[in-house]
């Protein structure tokens, strides 16, 4: 095989050949799906606002629903045949982040509840949590500094 | 009526491009799904320390809160708000207390779903 | 030289192995796919009533070897031995699969190139006069290798295109020096070829490679000419990986595209059943080997076949390390 290609080239080669992502319809597919769940999301804001929710419950009121809907579809089968469909339109929202946190805990139930469901919730999500907090942390005190 | 129906297009719209990006870098860098929410959350951080993403807040309202970056957001404006409160121990307490409840409901009905459901291959 | 060896990579087996019996069962994706009809067995749904996927994938194991077992019209106390593997980490489907069997069993792991693996040390097991009867099985279970190397099956990722589907399925066969049926002729033993693809969503084309050095290692070896096989056929290539070795092939002046196909390329419907490259797993070829070529060769329909199944060798830990993947093909030559 050495004859013929150095490794370098054949990776080269393996990627002219290997079939591609269709890159429009995929980007299409995520901005009509991410964008009518983060639609939902509104709606269900306008609605807690007109019931009197204050804003910045409403707010997260609004992703607690959408995380309990998350979950939900993903427990129901549904939400990876929407992933399939959609790529990073049902990733990057927050019902993303609730399937990232289901998906691996049903599947290792048959390791038992705590080293199981309990340990596996947090393969994905837990890197997520702990980029998201770390930053927050050093952005806040960043924000400390420069203010006093 | 109007005004109900521009704030969910926009929303529609900013979503949507937040989660086209995502699907740009998915298909053009080979990120998994799990380094995609881990820089969104962290870009979300970001973007708001330097105070470009409230404004997109303001435009997209829940196109901009329900991404993972909108997560982001919450965390570093939580953490922004305990320090002007507390000090440097507001940096430690403000962004989980922000978000406390999104991420104990994950904790709950994650837990409560994953042992009620069975997982299925699809066909 | 050892009398038996001819070359490099490959010994001519002297006393006649043959092929006795050969049993598959599949999943029911598989059960949908172009060659249905040729398993003994589509199970109704991926659990089979156990309750996990490596459950499943050890009974699939158990119930296939009691098939050949049984097409052979032998008991267990006539086989020798048991060589199998699986993807599973430490080849549990194996391992918890034939613990009732009672038989003196070799455990062995070559990827998705287990069952030619288990054939080649069988043959000369065989041949070497060591035993009268020999088994030979592998399996892989979609649901399993997906947790165990990928994504949770409920995350809502999308499969790259390049991907290939895991096949659910266990392949057995019985390798005896009486009775009747096809024979294994020649056994080429692959070496480890790394092209430098890190791609654990394109197996396919890391494997090629590997491929197409133990085909071409086979001819150089035996001075058999290629146009004496009805068929060649790789083990878990897929569509893309499968185009990539042929042309590889054709580079280095081997012509056999007219006589040329890979298990994992036929297993599926490309069109229908949204399995991107093709399938993949120890299970593919097992099935493909046991179900489609042994009853073409029992009809006479396939004289002359060479079965190259091949394996990735790489584990999650290799992958996250981001590691290059070390490829196999190992080769049985088998004539009616």
């Amino acid at each position: 095989m050495k004859a013929i290609f150095t490794k370098d080239e054949y990776v080269r080669y393996v990627e002219q050949k290997a079939p591609k992502s269709k890159v429009m319809k995929n980007i299409l597919r995520a901005f009509l799906v991410g964008g009518v769940i983060c639609a939902g999301g509104q709606l269900i804001t306008n609605w807690l606002k007109a019931r009197g929710v204050p804003a910045e419950n409403a707010a997260n009121l609004t992703a607690l629903i959408l995380v309990c809907v998350g979950a939900l579809f993903t427990g129901l089968n549904i939400y990876d045949e929407i992933g399939r469909f959609a790529g990073a339109g049902s990733i990057v929202p927050i019902t993303g982040f609730a399937n990232s946190i289901v998906s691996p805990a049903m599947e290792f139930r048959s390791e038992g509840f705590i080293t199981g469901v309990g340990a596996r919730m947090f393969v994905i999500a837990g890197p997520v949590l702990v980029y998201g907090i770390s930053a927050s942390v050093i952005a806040g005190i960043i924000y400390y500094l420069l203010r006093f | 009526m109007n005004n109900i129906f521009v704030s969910i297009l926009s929303a529609f719209i900013t979503g949507g491009i937040i989660c086209a990006i995502g699907q740009i870098l998915i298909d053009r860098t080979k990120l998994t799904p799990a380094r995609i929410l881990v820089l969104f959350v962290t870009s979300g951080v970001v973007l708001t320390a330097l105070g470009i993403y409230q404004r997109l807040v303001d435009i997209g309202g829940a196109g901009a809160t329900v991404p993972l970056t909108g997560f982001g957001y919450s965390l570093a404006k939580g953490a922004f708000k305990d320090v002007e409160q507390y000090g440097l121990l507001g940096a430690f307490t403000g962004g989980v207390k922000a978000t406390a409840g999104g991420i104990t409901a994950a904790v709950f009905f994650g837990y409560l779903v994953s042992v009620a459901f069975k997982p299925k291959p699809k066909s | 030289m050892a009398e038996k060896r001819i070359g490099r990579q490959t010994i001519k087996i002297q006393n006649p192995v043959r092929i006795v019996s050969a049993a598959g069962i599949v999943g029911p994706k598989e059960g949908q796919g172009p060659l249905r009809h040729y398993f003994d067995e589509i199970i109704e749904d991926e659990l089979w009533g156990e309750k996990s996927w490596e459950k499943a994938e050890s009974k699939l194991q158990r119930e296939t070897f009691a098939k050949a077992l049984n097409k052979a019209g032998m008991s267990t106390g006539e086989v020798d031995y048991v060589i199998a593997g699986d993807l599973l980490n430490q080849c549990i489907a194996s391992n918890f699969g034939l613990r009732e069997s009672m038989i003196p069993f070799f455990g062995v792991f070559g990827a998705c190139s287990t069952m030619a693996e288990s054939m080649s040390l069988g043959s000369m097991i065989i041949d070497g006069g060591f035993a009268d009867n020999v088994a030979c099985l592998t399996s892989s279970h979609f649901c399993a290798a997906e947790k165990q190397f990928r994504f949770p099956l409920e995350l809502g990722s999308q499969r790259p295109p390049t991907s290939q589907w895991t096949v659910t399925g266990s392949g057995c066969v019985m390798l005896s020096n009486k009775g009747t049926g096809p024979c294994i002729t020649h056994v080429t033993t692959g070496k480890i070829i790394d092209m430098g693809i890190k791609d654990a969503n394109n197996m396919g084309s890391a494997m090629a490679p590997a491929a197409a050095d133990t085909i071409i290692g086979h001819f150089y070896d035996t001075g058999i000419a290629p146009e004496s096989y009805d068929l060649i056929i790789t083990g878990d290539l897929g569509r893309l990986g499968k185009n990539i070795c042929d042309e590889l092939l054709r580079r280095q002046g081997l012509e056999i595209s007219d006589r040329y196909n890979d298990c994992g390329a036929m297993i599926f419907d490309m069109e229908r059943q949204d399995i991107h490259c093709g399938g993949s797993g120890c299970g593919c070829s097992a099935v493909v080997l046991a179900g489609f070529i042994y009853q073409k060769m029992q009809k006479g329909e396939l004289k002359n076949v060479l079965f190259v199944a091949t394996g990735a060798l790489l584990s999650p830990t290799s992958t996250q390390q981001g590691e290059s993947i070390p490829c196999i093909a190992h080769a049985v030559s088998i004539r009616i």
